[in-house]
């Protein structure tokens, strides 16, 4: 066993290991963080594959970002756990005809008759110059530049459309908002006024003498 | 050379063993120094603080108070470690791991003079981005491992922060790559040859303003440091952390000071080229520093005003941050990204010789 192969095997356990975690444990807080833990083991088998910038874009928008926000979510919900597991059996039938199911049918997409070295052939091994980037660059620029623009204003349409869905602007009686660009202009002349006034002189007080007890 | 030492153990050691023991070395060169760096960095800071305010600084611990960085060490490692009632005892130790080791991990790809990096990836850039993408979780299950409210609040804010304004340092780092044609860093600073005129700080300087104000928000330095508002949530997410516990996350936030520095220098100020290249007498006159001399004392200069701005400002109120990271540092960058982009496809500009 190479160096590489060693680091793909503990890569690839690290993956499985965590993705099962992911739908064992217990604790939602716990089940988001195995399952960055599953995003970044993923994200170094691919980079073993010569992908590496998938494999660090991987990270940078699955773990940086989506899973940061996932966990808010999750740490903020108070989620009653025994509660959550009320009648989880009651539905064990169905769920259990559904699983099978489902394997079946990724079985005979994703079985190994249509997988291994025969059907596939031997992955093609680039030199140390090759860069991932590029090669994923050239042609979602050039052949699919339209499929790529039509992508992106998909998202840009979700995005306006997830603010527009949730802003919720009041009237300014009910709510009291912030002028920030007003605050932030704000001078100290604004604030503060100066007052020019005699100075007031206090009387001595009567010394008071010392309890004794 | 590690490679010479690489086929030396390989001589008489497994070949997984000669390469594993290579690594460890290669890490150790790399970690050391700037471990020593950080301890500097905390003396310094005590000190130029201090002057600042007209006061002394450290002074008692050996002489001029050289010392004192040692003296802190021992008395953090030294110090007991308390773990707060139901607290996560597994996720609590494993959020400061979880700080510090993308705060190393990144020095892998940086170049301290030419050809002397660890790792020379062509995807530098973007495997400085994903590693320091990690360093968000320290922060957000150091908060929640804690049980504590203060803490959760000061993960929430800290977490919300850091991914907010490294939108704006990716797109920063955007416009670097546009005009340098590359994401590995020794090309971008072999990009920056000919004098101080061709760095990218003049064509780039918005962006080496967003980028460093980022860096800023990045390694929670004052203005910027609302995930510890001493006077709103105690300390923050590291507010049950004690001992050496909370002397990793410090240490964490130091390497990282470093590295924004270092990566601000490669970037846009040319990072270990001379300012003088071009220039008839000075650049003959100034031949004799060496390559990483240069990229030492821009990074030292950097450093210094990461500290010159704590000792200036005070703390910025939390909306207004969240203000300035969204509403003018990325439009800011997005624009920019543009304006290069048209320059770069109409051979526009000053960095084409």
């Amino acid at each position: 066993m190479t160096f590489e192969q060693f680091i793909f095997y503990v890569l690839a356990a690290m993956a499985v290991v965590s993705g099962f975690m992911v739908i064992t444990v217990r604790n939602p807080v716990k089940a988001a963080l195995w399952l960055v833990l599953a995003f970044i083991s993923t994200a170094g088998v691919w980079i073993m594959a010569q992908a590496e910038f998938l494999g660090l874009v991987l990270i940078l928008v699955y773990v940086g970002a989506v899973m940061v926000l996932f966990l808010f979510v999750v740490m903020m919900l108070d989620i009653n756990l025994a509660k959550l597991k009320e009648g989880f059996t009651r539905y064990l039938s169905l769920g259990a005809i559904a699983a099978i199911a489902t394997f079946g049918m990724m079985y005979m997409v994703l079985g190994p008759a249509h997988f291994g070295l025969e059907v596939t052939g031997a992955p093609v091994v680039h030199g140390p110059d090759y860069s991932n980037t590029a090669a994923i660059a050239v042609p979602l620029y050039t052949t699919h530049a339209y499929a790529f623009v039509l992508a992106a204003v998909l998202l840009l349409v979700g995005i306006v459309a997830a603010i527009a869905l949730t802003i919720r602007r009041r009237a300014p009686k009910e709510v009291l908002y912030q002028n920030i660009d007003k605050q932030v202009k704000t001078q100290a002349s604004d604030r503060l006024r100066m007052v020019k006034m005699e100075a007031v002189v206090e009387k001595d007080l009567p010394e008071k003498e010392e309890e004794s007890k | 050379m590690f490679d010479a030492i690489q086929a030396f153990l390989s001589t008489f050691l497994f070949d997984w063993l000669a390469i594993v023991i290579t690594l460890v070395i290669q890490a150790l060169v790399v970690i050391l120094p700037i471990m020593i760096t950080v301890m500097l960095l905390t003396y310094a800071e005590r000190k130029v603080i201090g002057y600042m305010q007209v006061r002394m600084g450290p002074n008692r611990v050996g002489p001029g108070g050289w010392f004192q960085p040692i003296a802190d060490a021992i008395k953090l490692m030294t110090k007991e470690v308390i773990f707060p009632r139901q607290s996560n005892k597994f996720l609590f130790i494993v959020a400061p791991v979880l700080s510090i080791a993308p705060a190393v991990a990144v020095w892998a790809v940086i170049p301290f003079s030419p050809e002397v990096v660890v790792s020379d990836i062509n995807a530098g850039i973007l495997y400085i981005l994903a590693v320091s993408s990690i360093l968000v979780y320290g922060t957000i299950i150091a908060g929640w491992a804690s049980n504590s409210k203060y803490a959760f609040l000061g993960a929430l804010r800290g977490s919300a922060q850091k991914i907010s304004y490294e939108i704006a340092m990716g797109f920063a780092l955007v416009t670097v790559l546009m005009i340098a044609g590359s994401m590995n860093l020794s090309e971008i600073v072999a990009g920056q040859q000919g004098g101080i005129l061709n760095w990218y700080l003049l064509p780039l300087l918005p962006m080496f303003v967003v980028y460093f104000l980022s860096g800023l928000a990045e390694t929670n330095r004052t203005p910027f440091d609302i995930v510890e508002g001493e006077a709103e949530i105690v300390a923050g997410f590291h507010v049950e952390y004690s001992g050496m516990t909370f002397g990793v996350f410090m240490l964490a936030e130091y390497a990282m000071m470093i590295l924004i520095s270092f990566m601000t220098a490669i970037m846009f100020l040319g990072g270990w080229l001379s300012p003088f290249e071009g220039i008839p007498v000075l650049e003959t006159l100034f031949a004799w520093v060496p390559a990483f001399g240069w990229l030492a004392f821009k990074v030292s200069f950097l450093l210094f005003v990461f500290l010159w701005l704590r000792a200036t400002f005070p703390r910025y109120r939390y909306d207004q941050l969240m203000r300035l990271g969204w509403k003018v540092l990325i439009p800011v960058t997005i624009v920019w990204v543009f304006v290069v982009g048209a320059m770069q496809y109409f051979k526009f500009g000053p960095w084409f010789n």
